[in-house]
């Protein structure tokens, strides 16, 4: 990027800076200097750390390939990002008032939070339901429910995100059957399912059924999706869970990115045209505390994913190149401990998220190491976003830091380190060969092991946990607490539903379900007619694992 | 001479959420505990039966989903049952204090909450392990 004169000169001018700092300031903070993943950071950056940066070929400009500073032209100039805050809690009735009280307030995407029960396939009258109904999320057994939770909402004007897994083909099934009875008709619903089962095995562990089965049925979701619903993403390849798991930065991008390629391998094995099916393909990371670090992975996700979306699969649409994303803060990040902080450190995050030039964004709420959000706890952040995004000007330019010396010294090297663990899984045998091996467990449990260890030896801090502790704190916050009634109600639902649906109706779908699901045929269809005839998702599932079975991980840490 | 504290740590329930329990068994494991990881998806009645048949000191159990005052009880319930009462009952996750002190009073030992050291973990087990065996043979 610059001439080699200037480079010269500024080389020895640092040495003569580094010589006068050594004289003039002996002490240092710390010993070492690393990001929160350990990657050790430079006292300062200057041109010598981006001199193999080529403006065209490794930035270029927003909208561009490989957009490193964003995948939009006008990026948030033109639109900003959609609020999209996580949520669920309780019965779908309850679940919808939030939503409402969300639109409300400003929020401009809905993101559906399901509770165990439905993450895992069990209906909430199942006996390893037992205590967990509504706890974590909504509860939502059949199409009534989803009835229920959408009651009011346009789904025609609207996206929806469902974080939903193990499932996910059953409960897009349900939100299409939703769409259908607004008279939203499936080509028009917009939004995302996470889907993404891959990072189950890896980090979240809501699994259902083994990986074969469960990849063949997000192919089915693929291929149906890529066919009838072109504004749909149907899977969110999501990193998240893996830093939320305990990754490093760099494991994230590279693990979720193997993912994404993973997905991609499958489309293509199974048929489709990668230009077809690859651009309602989206992505999830998270936002942590390393402000710059986190910025530099956004940047370096994009360039990594256009890049081999090009010259590796060889897709020719700008649309399968650009890489869209939602960012959720760090929920690891917070602390039970004067938990009022938390609010400081979503500000921080979120604000990493937007210049990073996140496409949706969920803040946490400051409460959540003790319950779900309660109302107050969630305004404050969704107001983050909207501060962020009317208040700060960072708005204003696009990639604000893009040609910092830093930046992009650390978007480039997380780059680098990314084709390493690239080139690892290939050398393994590829990523289900990885799972099964538990490759990446192992590195995961392995960085959460050693984060717990630096934070002990105080060699990295948590304020309230580790430094600035008070002793007896009272914490002072109203918490949201979910009821018993939550599953007795639930559980009388579904017997009302049961009672009042064609029983016959729901065997015969059931058994064409598990005829297409043994077979070739796309389970898709079949499922949109479980859901019709109210079958209940626990149904649905015990269906399916007839067929699939079910699947235990070995016991790694 | 101290004999190794046998230590089975499991998930009940349908939480899947294992970064801090696995960090619990490799601090438990370098600090020469004898680690039984039974992981995820447990059912109380499978991590007794482990526990027994393991002849584990204590059991401990990781619940964030706040199911833990279904799991805890029926735990103790069924050491209760098997007359494996030596087994000391420990754990943590999300879990409020005044649901502490409720599990406490079923016979529930320490449950420890987010931010708590591993070393702390590690040395109430070495105090509250020693002597549970010889409690158990006096009666």
């Amino acid at each position: 990027m610059f001439d080699k004169e200037f480079l010269k000169r500024v080389e020895q001018e640092r040495k003569k800076w580094e010589e006068e700092y050594r004289q003039l300031n002996p002490h240092c903070q710390k010993s070492k200097f690393t990001t929160i993943s350990g990657q050790p950071i430079k006292d300062l950056y200057t041109p010598l750390d981006t001199q193999d940066i080529d403006y065209f070929r490794d930035l270029n400009f927003p909208g561009e390939f490989p957009y490193t500073r964003g995948i939009r032209h006008s990026m948030y100039r033109g639109r900003l990002w959609t609020m999209r805050q996580f949520s669920g809690f309780g019965t779908p009735r309850q679940t919808n008032e939030r939503y409402k009280f969300l639109l409300k307030h400003g929020q401009t995407g809905l993101s559906v939070a399901y509770d165990l029960p439905t993450l895992m396939g069990h209906d909430s009258d199942d006996p390893w339901s037992e205590g967990e109904v509504g706890i974590c999320g909504v509860a939502v057994d059949s199409l009534r429910d989803m009835e229920i939770l959408f009651d009011g909402i346009d789904l025609g004007n609207i996206t929806t995100s469902m974080t939903i897994n193990g499932p996910a083909p059953i409960l897009l099934a349900m939100y299409i059957a939703t769409g259908e009875n607004k008279g939203v008709p499936v080509g028009k619903l917009a939004g995302t399912c996470q889907t993404d089962i891959l990072k189950e095995y890896i980090a979240q562990k809501e699994w259902i059924f083994p990986p074969v089965p469960s990849m063949r049925l997000i192919v089915d979701m693929m291929k149906f999706c890529t066919e009838q619903m072109p504004k749909y993403h149907y899977v969110s390849v999501s990193g998240y869970h893996i830093r939320e798991a305990g990754s490093t930065a760099v494991q994230e991008l590279a693990f979720t990115l193997a993912d994404g390629f993973a997905y991609v391998e499958a489309g293509i094995k199974a048929g489709l045209n990668v230009d077809d099916f690859a651009p309602r393909l989206s992505f999830f990371f998270n936002s942590h505390l390393d402000f710059f670090e986190e910025i530099a992975k956004y940047r370096a996700a994009r360039r990594i994913w256009a890049r081999h979306m090009r010259e590796r699969f060889k897709a020719k649409k700008q649309e399968s190149w650009l890489m869209r994303f939602h960012t959720q803060t760090a929920g690891v990040s917070l602390t039970a401990q004067q938990p009022e902080n938390n609010i400081v450190r979503t500000a921080y995050e979120a604000l990493a998220a937007v210049l990073g030039g996140t496409q949706s964004l969920h803040t946490n709420s400051m409460d959540e190491t003790w319950g779900l959000p309660t109302e107050k706890a969630v305004k404050i952040a969704l107001r983050t976003q909207q501060i962020i995004a009317y208040e700060t000007g960072v708005t204003n330019t696009i990639d604000p830091l893009g040609g910092s010396y830093f930046v992009e010294a650390l978007t480039s090297k997380m780059e680098e380190e990314a084709e390493k663990y690239f080139a690892e899984i290939e050398r393994r045998g590829g990523v289900l060969k990885c799972i099964e091996e538990g490759f990446f467990q192992k590195e995961i449990a392995q960085a959460a092991f050693e984060y717990q260890q630096a934070l002990e030896r105080k060699e990295k801090f948590h304020v309230g946990v580790n430094e600035f502790v008070e002793e007896d704190e009272k914490v002072d916050i109203p918490i949201l607490k979910i009821d018993e009634s939550v599953a007795v109600e639930q559980a009388e639902s579904i017997k009302k539903v049961k009672q009042a649906r064609d029983n016959d109706k729901v065997k015969r779908t059931l058994e064409e379900l598990k005829k297409a699901a043994a077979g070739t045929e796309n389970t898709m269809p079949r499922l949109v007619e479980c859901v019709k005839a109210y079958a209940t998702e626990g149904e649905i599932v015990n269906a399916l694992k007839e067929i699939y079975g079910d699947y235990r991980e070995p016991a790694w840490f | 001479m101290d004999k190794k504290i046998r230590v089975i740590l499991a998930k009940p329930g349908l939480d899947g959420h294992d970064r801090g329990l696995k960090v619990i068994a490799a601090s438990m494991r370098d600090a020469g505990f004898e680690v039984i990881y039974l992981g995820l998806r447990q059912t109380p009645e499978m991590v007794v039966e482990a526990a027994i048949q393991e002849d584990a000191d204590a059991i401990g159990l990781s619940i964030l989903s706040g199911a833990h005052m279904t799991l805890f009880p029926r735990t103790i319930q069924l050491l209760k049952e098997k007359k494996a009462e030596h087994i000391l009952l420990f754990g943590g996750g999300i879990i409020p204090k005044e649901d502490m002190q409720k599990l406490e009073k079923l016979g529930v030992g320490k449950l420890f909450g987010p931010g708590t050291p591993t070393t702390e973990i590690i040395e109430y087990l070495r105090q509250a392990v020693p002597g549970r065996r010889k409690e158990e043979a006096i009666f």
